[in-house]
C-alpha cells in the first residue's frame, strides 16, 4: 500500500477545501440556514407536527442529507475532474499507485468534507430547533455511508464528464430533484397512495428515512431496508469504479 | 551498457482505428541521453505515455529496470520521472507544496532537504512560496522538472522540455540535464529543436508514423548519414555548365557566382579531385572554396521524407 500517495492526495484535496472555505463550508451552511427560515419558520408555522415531531425539527435530517448528498457529489466529481481538465492527471496516472489508493485519496477527502459539513449543519440546526438524537451511532453510520457512497458516485461523474456542463448535469438534473422529492421536507406518508408508491422508487427516500430514524425513530420505510439500499448503491458505485479503472475508461485511453 | 528500458513489439491503436504506434522495438541504455525525434503526430508522446503508465498499450511489452510496466507497475513507475509537453500545474498551489505533493505521490517519505536541493538546482528556491500561477512560462517548466525529480527517479522523460523557452533558459536547462546525467540519471528527451538533440544526445531515435525509423549513436549517425557540401566561389559568373560536368550533379547558385557540390563522406571516393580537374579543363576557375557538414536537422528531414 502506497500510504504516502494516499496521504498526499488526501491532504491536497483537503487543502483545497480550506483554500476555498467560503465555497466549501460557509456557502452550504448559509443555504441550510435559509432553508430553516423558509421551511422551518414560514411553512413550519402552518404545519405544527409531523408524526409527533415539530416540523422544524423533522426537517433537520433531510436538510443534512440534502447537503451531504450534493456536496459529496460536488467535491468528489470536481476533485477528479479538475486534474483531467487541467492536465495534472498525468501525474496521478504515472505514479506508482493503485486504483484503490487513488479512490481512497480522492473519495476519502470528499467524504471527510461532507461529514464535517453534515456535522456543522447539525450544529447550526441546533441553534434553530431543539435536537435529540436517539441513535447517535446509527446517525454517524448513515452519515458516513451516505458521504462515502455519494462521493464514489461523484467520482464516477467526474471521470465520465468531459466538460463542466456534464459535471453539473447529473447533480442538478437528477440528484437535487431526487433529494427534494425524497422526503427531505415531508414524510412520504403525507403523499397520496399512488405518489407514495412512486416515491419508493427514489433511492434517496431510503437514505433520508434511515437517517431520520436514527434521530427520532420515525421512518418512511423499515431501517434495515434503508441500510440495504445504501449498501446496494455503494456496491454499484464500487463495481462501476472498478470497471472504469480496469478498462481505463476516459483515463488511460 | 545494460538496458534500463526495453520496449518490445509495442502497438497502440485508438478507438477510431488510428494506429499511433506500430510494432515499436526500442532499448534505452542505462545512463545515456536518448533523443527521440519525430514530426508532429509521429507517436513520440504516445510512446512516452505508455512507458510512464498514462496510456494502455494495445499490444507489446515494456520493461523498466527489468520490471514489467503492467504486472509490476509500482516498481517500474517509481523509477520514472516525467516532464510532460504541456505545462500542467496546479495554478493555486505554491511551488514547495506542489513539488512535495509529487514526492508523496511517488511513495517517498517527506525529505525537505532533497526538495530544497532540487529547487536550488533549478533556481527556484527564492520562488518556493510563490503560487504557480504567478510564475513565468520558463519557471513553470522548471517546476515541472522539479516535480519529476522530487522522488529521485533513475529515468527522466523530458517531452519537449524547452518548447517556448528562451535561448538563455534553454541553455540553462541543458546544463541541468547534463548534471542529471552525470548523477546517473538516464534521460529520454523528445524535441523539435534538432540542435538540442545534436547538443545533448548520446543516441538518436527517429520515429515517424508510429514506427521507429532509426536508432543510432549520434556520432555514427552524423558520420553515416551526414553529407558534406563543397562550395566554389567562381572568378567569373557562369550561366550554364558544360556537358562534361553533368555527372557531378552540380548546382549553380547566386546567379552563377557559386557552384555547389554535395558529396558523401563515407563514399570510397568523394569525387573532389576529379571535379577540380574537370573544372580546370572546362576553363572554370574559382578564387575561394569552403566545405560544410550537414546538420542533424538535414539528416532528420531526409529520414522523415524517405520513411
Amino acid at each position: 500500500m502506497n500510504h504516502h500517495a494516499i496521504r498526499a492526495i488526501y491532504l491536497f484535496e483537503m487543502a483545497r477545501t480550506w483554500r476555498t472555505l467560503l465555497q466549501s463550508i460557509v456557502s452550504p451552511v448559509v443555504s441550510t440556514s435559509l432553508y430553516f427560515v423558509v421551511f422551518g419558520a414560514a411553512i413550519g408555522s402552518r404545519i405544527t407536527e409531523v408524526e409527533g415531531v415539530s416540523y422544524g425539527t423533522f426537517i433537520v435530517p433531510g436538510l443534512i442529507m440534502l447537503s451531504v448528498l450534493t456536496q459529496s457529489i460536488a467535491n468528489a466529481s470536481f476533485g477528479i475532474y479538475f486534474p483531467k481538465f487541467s492536465g495534472t492527471i498525468y501525474e496521478i496516472l504515472s505514479a506508482p499507485i493503485s486504483y484503490f489508493e487513488i479512490v481512497l485519496g480522492y473519495v476519502g477527502a470528499a467524504a471527510t468534507k461532507s461529514i464535517i459539513l453534515g456535522l456543522i449543519i447539525l450544529a447550526t440546526a441546533g441553534l434553530f430547533v431543539p435536537l435529540h438524537i436517539q441513535h447517535p451511532i446509527w446517525m454517524l453510520t448513515f452519515l458516513v455511508l451516505t458521504a462515502v457512497t455519494f462521493s464514489l458516485f461523484g467520482f464516477i461523474i467526474g471521470i465520465w464528464a468531459d466538460g463542466f456542463e456534464k459535471l453539473q448535469m447529473i447533480p442538478m438534473l437528477v440528484v437535487t430533484p431526487l433529494t427534494f422529492l425524497g422526503g427531505s421536507f415531508y414524510s412520504i406518508d403525507m403523499l397520496p397512495p399512488t405518489w407514495r408508491t412512486v416515491a419508493l422508487l427514489n433511492p434517496v427516500v431510503y437514505l433520508i428515512s434511515g437517517f431520520r430514524w436514527s434521530f427520532y425513530e420515525i421512518a418512511d420505510v423499515n431501517v434495515s431496508v434503508s441500510i440495504c439500499m445504501t449498501l446496494a448503491f455503494l456496491a454499484i458505485c464500487m463495481v462501476t469504479i472498478w470497471w472504469i479503472f480496469r478498462t481505463g475508461y476516459r483515463l488511460r485511453n | 551498457m545494460s538496458s534500463i528500458i526495453s520496449v518490445a513489439n509495442l502497438s497502440k491503436a485508438y478507438g477510431s482505428g488510428f494506429k499511433a504506434l506500430k510494432n515499436v522495438n526500442l532499448d534505452i541504455k542505462r545512463g545515456e541521453i536518448f533523443a527521440l525525434l519525430g514530426p508532429n503526430g509521429a507517436g513520440k508522446t504516445t510512446l512516452i505515455s505508455i512507458i510512464c503508465g498514462i496510456a494502455n498499450p494495445t499490444e507489446g511489452r515494456v520493461l523498466v529496470g527489468d520490471e514489467d510496466i503492467q504486472t509490476s507497475y509500482r516498481k517500474a513507475r517509481s523509477l520514472i520521472g516525467l516532464v510532460p509537453q504541456e505545462l500542467h500545474t496546479d495554478a493555486f498551489e505554491s511551488v514547495w507544496a506542489t513539488v512535495s505533493f509529487s514526492r508523496g505521490l511517488f511513495g517517498k517519505p517527506k525529505n525537505p532537504a532533497h526538495i530544497e536541493k532540487v529547487l536550488k538546482d533549478l533556481s527556484l528556491w527564492d520562488k518556493k512560496d510563490n503560487k504557480i500561477i504567478t510564475l513565468s512560462g520558463g519557471m513553470k517548466r522548471r517546476v515541472m522538472i522539479a516535480k519529476a525529480l522530487s522522488h529521485e527517479p533513475q529515468i527522466l522523460f523530458l517531452d519537449e522540455p524547452t518548447a517556448g523557452v528562451d535561448v538563455e533558459l534553454r541553455k540553462g536547462m541543458w546544463e541541468v540535464v547534463r548534471g542529471l546525467q552525470q548523477s546517473g540519471v538516464t534521460i529520454i528527451l523528445t524535441t523539435h529543436y534538432i540542435e538540442e538533440a545534436e547538443e545533448m544526445a548520446d543516441r538518436i531515435g527517429v520515429i515517424n508514423k508510429g514506427e521507429i525509423v532509426l536508432v543510432e549513436d549520434k556520432t555514427t549517425l552524423m558520420q553515416k548519414l551526414g553529407k558534406k557540401r563543397l562550395t566554389l566561389h567562381l572568378q567569373n559568373k557562369v550561366t550554364s555548365l558544360p556537358e562534361s560536368l553533368s555527372h557531378y550533379e552540380l548546382e549553380l547558385c547566386d546567379g552563377g557566382a557559386t557552384l555547389v557540390y554535395d558529396y558523401d563522406t563515407q563514399g570510397e571516393r568523394t569525387g573532389i579531385t576529379s571535379l577540380l580537374g574537370d573544372l580546370r579543363t572546362a576553363g572554370i576557375r574559382f578564387n575561394d572554396l569552403d566545405t560544410t557538414q550537414s546538420s542533424l536537422e538535414d539528416i532528420f528531414v531526409d529520414l522523415v521524407r524517405t520513411s
